[in-house]
């Protein structure tokens, strides 16, 4: 019983080990095949528009539920305080540093990076990434870096997006319901945030995009085991881009705490 | 010319290719026979840089393929098709991409130029006017043949060809065997052929090798096979369920 269980704790250790070692691989050969032409700006853009442009109606939902949820919480402190003019400040800074740029990530994983571990386990079990290589086509240049470039563009952007509604949705809740005017939520926010809340909250969207493309095209190149393995290697890859984003912003807002106190 | 040397391949302590070794010279048609599972897509693999042998040497044309660098390697991809079991056809493209894929991404003709040529190796296979169509619209036995018009519209020096005719209908099959003598006959084009269908090894080889336990335990041309005194290959090639292939099996279960 003891033993199994240090045999158990063991094969999980090396696991994490060799799980990383591989996403280091794979993210060096990333990253050279990016700057490496030929540059395939066609498969960019159509990963782009998957990545961006499709999530848009999904981000919009949920940033605007952001922002009316935070502005009701808010409120109910502020207004026992008397200090419902601040709400416009702390839900700008709010969604702009923080959860802009992590509720974004986890739409993007959960709905891009799944599909991405679908896409290229099918192609994994079917032969056809092998089937690339004996087509002297790089795998990774052709499949992960238009991935990678995609999301690394778009996620910022999606993030910015969703910056505008959520603060445009607790402009609303503001506004129409608690009468805060309309001028004095716009100056509130604007002097409340900085660029440097804009940069981080943008920065993190970026770092969060690789770790998006990278974990599910990790995950999509591991898959073994037919259409039982494309399943499990789905759930892992979400599951992982997960705790890899809220790892990494932990890291990042840390890190600019240091830097930019 | 292809040379395997003492070629060796361990997944998880079983041991798949045991030492094997096998010339095939250039030009020649070499079947490989042998049971499910006994290694001989392994083998392919290794011959196209897929795999890496744990220990042992693959040599196409004198140059071993663990050791090509990234750029050697893909100019050796560029003389060397491999037609996959089930195809592996490109499920996001059309027949026609699919096809000409390997033109579209390291040749500059125009896409106008890659479609005729796509075309002309898909009637090759008899399957022109298909471009179209999407791997999904295809049944098993076209997406078979859409393989070897992949395989063959680069032109190759070598083609490998993983169970070509399994799965396919016997006029099917017959014509598949057709164009893979054909393309030995005009183009001199050297092929290994994995197969379990003896019918199709007898028609297409000049010489067949039988793989059993990780190595090949007998090899020659067709005739020899046929009159082979060797048990486990004259236990294969009749498809016979009693012998010392599936003693064998008995023993271990």
């Amino acid at each position: 019983m003891f033993n199994l269980f240090f045999i158990d704790l063991g094969r999980k250790v090396l696991s994490f080990i060799y799980f990383f070692g591989g996403l280091a691989n794979l993210t060096g050969q990333t990253i050279y095949q990016t700057f490496k032409p030929p540059y395939k700006y066609g498969q960019i853009i159509e990963q782009s528009e998957k990545a961006g442009y499709e999530s848009l109606p999904i981000v919009s939902v949920v940033a605007l539920f952001i922002g009316f949820i935070f502005a009701l919480q808010f409120g109910y402190f502020m207004q026992r305080i008397g200090s419902e003019m601040y709400i416009a400040s702390l839900v700008a800074l709010a969604i702009v540093r923080e959860l802009g740029p992590v509720i974004t990530a986890l739409i993007v994983a959960g709905r891009v990076g799944a599909a991405n571990t679908a896409e290229l386990g099918s192609m994994q079990v079917t032969e056809q990434i092998d089937a690339l290589e004996t087509l002297a086509t790089n795998p990774v240049k052709y499949l992960v870096v238009p991935r990678f470039v995609a999301l690394g563009m778009m996620l910022p952007l999606l993030t910015l997006f969703a910056d505008i509604v959520g603060i445009m949705g607790s402009y609303l809740i503001c506004v129409l319901k608690m009468g805060i005017t309309s001028s004095m939520y716009m100056n509130m926010t604007f002097s409340a945030l900085l660029f440097k809340d804009l940069f981080t909250g943008l920065f993190k969207a970026w770092i969060f995009g690789m770790v998006i493309a990278l974990v599910s095209c990790y995950e999509g190149f591991n898959v073994e085991g037919g259409a039982v393995g494309v399943g499990r290697a789905t759930t892992r890859s979400v599951v992982i881009s997960f705790l890899m984003i809220l790892a990494a912003d932990c890291f990042i807002t840390a890190l600019f705490y240091f830097i930019f106190p | 010319m292809i040379q395997i040397q003492r070629l060796s391949k361990k997944f998880n302590n079983n041991l798949v290719l045991n030492e094997l070794s096998l010339d095939v010279q250039t030009g020649q048609t070499c079947v490989i026979i042998g049971r499910s599972g006994c290694g001989k897509s392994v083998l392919l693999k290794h011959i196209v840089g897929l795999l890496r042998p744990d220990s042992g040497k693959v040599l196409v044309e004198g140059r071993e393929v663990a050791s090509l660098k990234e750029l050697e390697l893909v100019a050796l991809r560029s003389k060397i098709s491999m037609v996959f079991q089930g195809g592996a056809l490109f499920d996001s493209m059309n027949v026609s991409e699919n096809v000409g894929f390997s033109l579209l991404e390291h040749t500059r003709l125009s896409p106008k130029e890659i479609f005729a040529r796509a075309e002309e190796s898909l009637s090759l296979v008899g399957l022109g006017g298909i471009g179209n169509l999407m791997p999904s619209e295809l049944s098993g036995g076209m997406k078979k043949r859409v393989a070897l018009a992949r395989a063959i519209c680069i032109k190759p020096e070598i083609i490998l060809y993983d169970e070509p005719t399994t799965g396919v209908d016997p006029i099917t099959a017959d014509s598949i065997n057709e164009l893979i003598r054909s393309l030995h006959d005009k183009l001199k084009v050297t092929s290994l052929v994995v197969t379990h269908d003896m019918k199709s090894a007898y028609h297409i080889a000049d010489k067949i090798a039988m793989m059993y336990k990780g190595r090949i335990i007998s090899e020659g041309s067709p005739e020899q096979i046929q009159g082979t005194q060797d048990p486990v290959v004259h236990q294969f090639i009749n498809g016979l369920s009693k012998g010392p292939i599936t003693d064998a099996v008995d023993i271990f279960k």
